[in-house]
């Protein structure tokens, strides 16, 4: 029972670290139609940013939370300048804009072990989640049930943006028809500039929010990007909705899968993907932001 | 460069001179240098070249960053001189894959004649080089694991004094049944051959003590999180783990997270000294037995550890301990040789004669495998004798000398098994 209850609650803790990385991801895809692989390196970096503003990068000591915000925005600064500087001028070229991601990302991961060296780095846990919940034979750390809250926090906040919003309006517009959306007088172009910096703040944040269960190591980002890509070809590129029961889908088959049949344990995180892209390739809720 | 520095007057003094008179003059002093020196003193004179296989990029960077540091502190101290000669140091990255590693091996071979070659960091890398390094004789000092190729495949131009994957893990499962009185362990270690290989070390030494693994897991090489694999660790008194990398950290966590009090053993990646100023508080108490420590007090390993400080402000692990005493090997094979490394059957035969007294890890010799049989240790890792401004220490708690990668077994009879693997040696009834 303990076991059962352990690992229930551990499939939605990761399910909703996965859904803070996929969301941003889904909905650039959606919108831009590339697959954005510096995805996992922003998750990276978000974290390596975290951690040094966690040890006084800025000369003061910044609690954890408001070093996961800073990372973030940091992070999604650095993705605004990426999808102006270098996605722009190749747009249109959908290829060529995949490759460059995934140049970009090398080069991401050998400055980061540059600046952060290879050793791999531990965040504490906030001291005021540090503590553990008892339930019936089971303990649970508090921090991994607020990891649950802060997901559906950003949830509900993305939710409110896309469906009450003139920018979600517009987003929603431009993912489902960018031609369309452009006549009608949107700036696709600038929405461009906005999705990319939101997915990758996004992907900057969950990597801190991340840290104290992951840890922060060179290599985290080539981890991470395929759970991304899984969520999101489950859940339907552009859709909200789709990343977040993808997430949760993806949590409780990695948990249980390595639980129960460790020895296939890639196999069946993988086998839902391949069963979507056979049977129903938009996803289980593509084409619906929402 | 040369003729900027000359002063002018003398340069149009120069320019003046017939070519003739040239000719004659340069003629003269090489003939004058060819007297001064016997011939084999020139050939001396030229550096001995070392090449050196490490992994600067991607998720193994970590260790091998650590092994080009050990590697530099070693030459620094010596001011780049072995068995008095100058030493070349010619740098390879290997990408930490086999193929990239055996264009770098062919490179330092072929392009860059190197007299020895240190590294490379992983089995899988070495795996690929092995046939490679004994075609062409080059004598290959490495930190990688794998336990064939000092046993059951040997090759002659390999010299191992870090340890076989399971040489740590006999000793550690000695421990555990004596001293810890453990009794039922449940083993989990990474989803590969460097896994298999010590957690079979393990299992073997602490079943011949009395001990019984209740069962074995084995993650993937990258698991994000290890709490699924922490929830079914149950029905024990202990745990024996065998990661590396970032794993340990990751593992050590998802573990206390899981809420499990139960002892953790592991070896020499999975309780590494660089992995101290990483470790939270999760990890006191986990037992390590490692080739190397950095809480060994002697001259040896104190001018080691200084010199890692004073050079790259880093605690060394044992990829940097290891390099650092491959390369006091090197030193001590080529003094033995005279110097001349161009006879590479008699270079090789005297780097496997070394026997040191005094390095960061303590007495160093080879059997005739060409794997070391050295001191382990078993540390215990908490706040005592912190050192450095490190918050946690491994302290050391007990040592085991002469320890060879037979362990108690006479040779022949452990050679008779198949090497450790997924499901050798087998669970019995527990």
């Amino acid at each position: 029972m303990t076991f059962w209850l352990l690992l229930t609650v551990n499939s939605v803790t990761f399910g909703g670290l996965l859904f803070l990385l996929s969301a941003g991801f889904s909905l650039i895809f959606g919108l831009m139609r590339i697959p954005n692989l510096t995805h996992g390196s922003m998750f990276m970096v978000g974290a390596y940013l975290g951690t040094s503003l966690l040890s006084g990068a800025l000369g003061i000591t910044l609690n954890f939370w408001l070093a996961a915000v800073i990372g973030a925005v940091e992070v999604a600064l650095l993705g605004a300048l990426m999808e102006r500087l270098l996605l722009r001028r190749l747009a249109g070229q959908q290829l060529a804009q995949v490759l460059v991601t995934l140049g970009v990302s090398f080069m991401a991961a050998d400055l980061c072990l540059m600046g952060w060296g290879g050793d791999p780095i531990s965040v504490a846990t906030p001291p005021a989640l540090a503590g553990f919940l008892r339930f019936g034979g089971a303990v649970f750390p508090l921090y991994r049930l607020a990891v649950i809250l802060i997901a559906a926090v950003v949830a509900l906040a993305l939710w409110l943006m896309l469906e009450r919003t003139r920018l979600g309006a517009m987003i929603r517009a431009g993912v489902d028809d960018p031609q369309m959306a452009r006549v009608v007088g949107i700036r696709v172009s600038q929405l461009f500039t906005i999705v990319f910096a939101l997915g990758a703040g996004l992907a900057g944040f969950a990597g801190m929010i991340g840290g104290p269960i992951l840890s922060v190591y060179p290599g985290l980002d080539q981890d991470m990007l395929p759970l991304a890509l899984v969520v999101v070809i489950l859940g339907g590129t552009g859709s909200l909705l789709g990343s977040f029961v993808g997430s949760i889908i993806v949590g409780f088959i990695y948990n249980f899968g390595q639980a129960l049949l460790p020895e296939l344990a890639y196999f069946i995180l993988f086998l839902p993907m391949v069963l979507v892209l056979a049977l129903r390739p938009q996803g289980l809720f593509g084409g619906q932001v929402l | 460069m040369f003729r900027k520095l000359t002063p002018r007057k003398e340069n149009l003094a120069f320019r003046k001179m017939t070519r003739r008179a040239l000719l004659a003059g340069t003629a003269a002093g090489t003939a004058a240098a060819l007297a001064r020196f016997p011939t084999p003193a020139i050939a001396q004179a030229a550096p001995f070249k070392l090449g050196l296989l490490t992994v600067k990029t991607g998720p193994l960077a970590q260790g091998g960053i650590q092994m080009e540091q050990g590697v530099l502190t070693y030459l620094k101290e010596t001011n780049y001189t072995m068995g008095g000669r100058k030493v070349d140091l010619v740098s390879a990255d290997t990408g930490g894959n086999p193929a990239g590693t055996k264009t770098k091996a062919q490179e330092l071979i072929e392009r860059d004649k190197v007299d020895a070659i240190l590294g490379p960091l992983a089995a899988f890398e070495l795996l690929a080089i092995t046939d490679y390094i004994r075609e062409q004789k080059t004598p290959t000092l490495s930190v990688a694991g794998a336990d064939d190729l000092t046993q059951r495949r040997p090759n002659p131009y390999f010299l191992r004094a870090a340890a076989a994957s399971s040489q740590a893990m006999q000793p550690m499962g000695h421990y555990a049944a004596t001293e810890m009185k453990l009794k039922r362990v449940v083993t989990i270690s990474e989803d590969f051959a460097f896994g298999y290989e010590q957690m079979g070390g393990f299992q073997s030494a602490f079943q011949q003590d009395g001990g019984c693994i209740v069962s074995k897991l084995w993650p993937p090489l990258v698991t994000p999180d290890y709490t699924p694999y922490a929830a079914q660790i149950s029905d024990c008194d202990g745990v024996c783990q065998g990661f590396a990398g970032s794993n340990p950290l990751r593992f050590m966590k998802a573990y206390a997270n899981t809420g499990l009090k139960y002892p953790v053993v592991t070896g020499e990646t999975g309780g590494d000294d660089a992995l101290l100023k990483s470790f939270g508080e999760e990890a006191i108490g986990l037992i390590s037995c490692t080739p190397y420590t950095v809480d060994l007090d002697t001259a040896g390993n104190n001018r080691f550890v200084e010199g890692m400080l004073k050079n790259y402000d880093t605690i060394p692990g044992q990829y940097a301990a290891i390099m650092y005493v491959s390369c006091q090997v090197i030193a001590a094979g080529l003094q033995a040789v005279g110097g001349d490394a161009s006879d590479k059957e008699k270079f090789m035969a005297a780097l496997r004669a070394v026997s040191l007294t005094d390095t960061p890890r303590g007495p160093v010799k080879f059997d005739h495998f060409g794997n070391i049989v050295g001191t382990f240790y078993v540390r215990r890792l908490g706040t005592e004798g912190a050192k450095y401004g490190l918050k946690l220490w491994n302290k050391t708690i007990k040592t085991y000398e002469n320890v060879s990668q037979f362990w108690t077994w006479p040779e022949q009879e452990f050679l008779a098994h198949p090497v450790y693997s997924r499901d050798y040696p087998p669970l019995t009834k527990c």
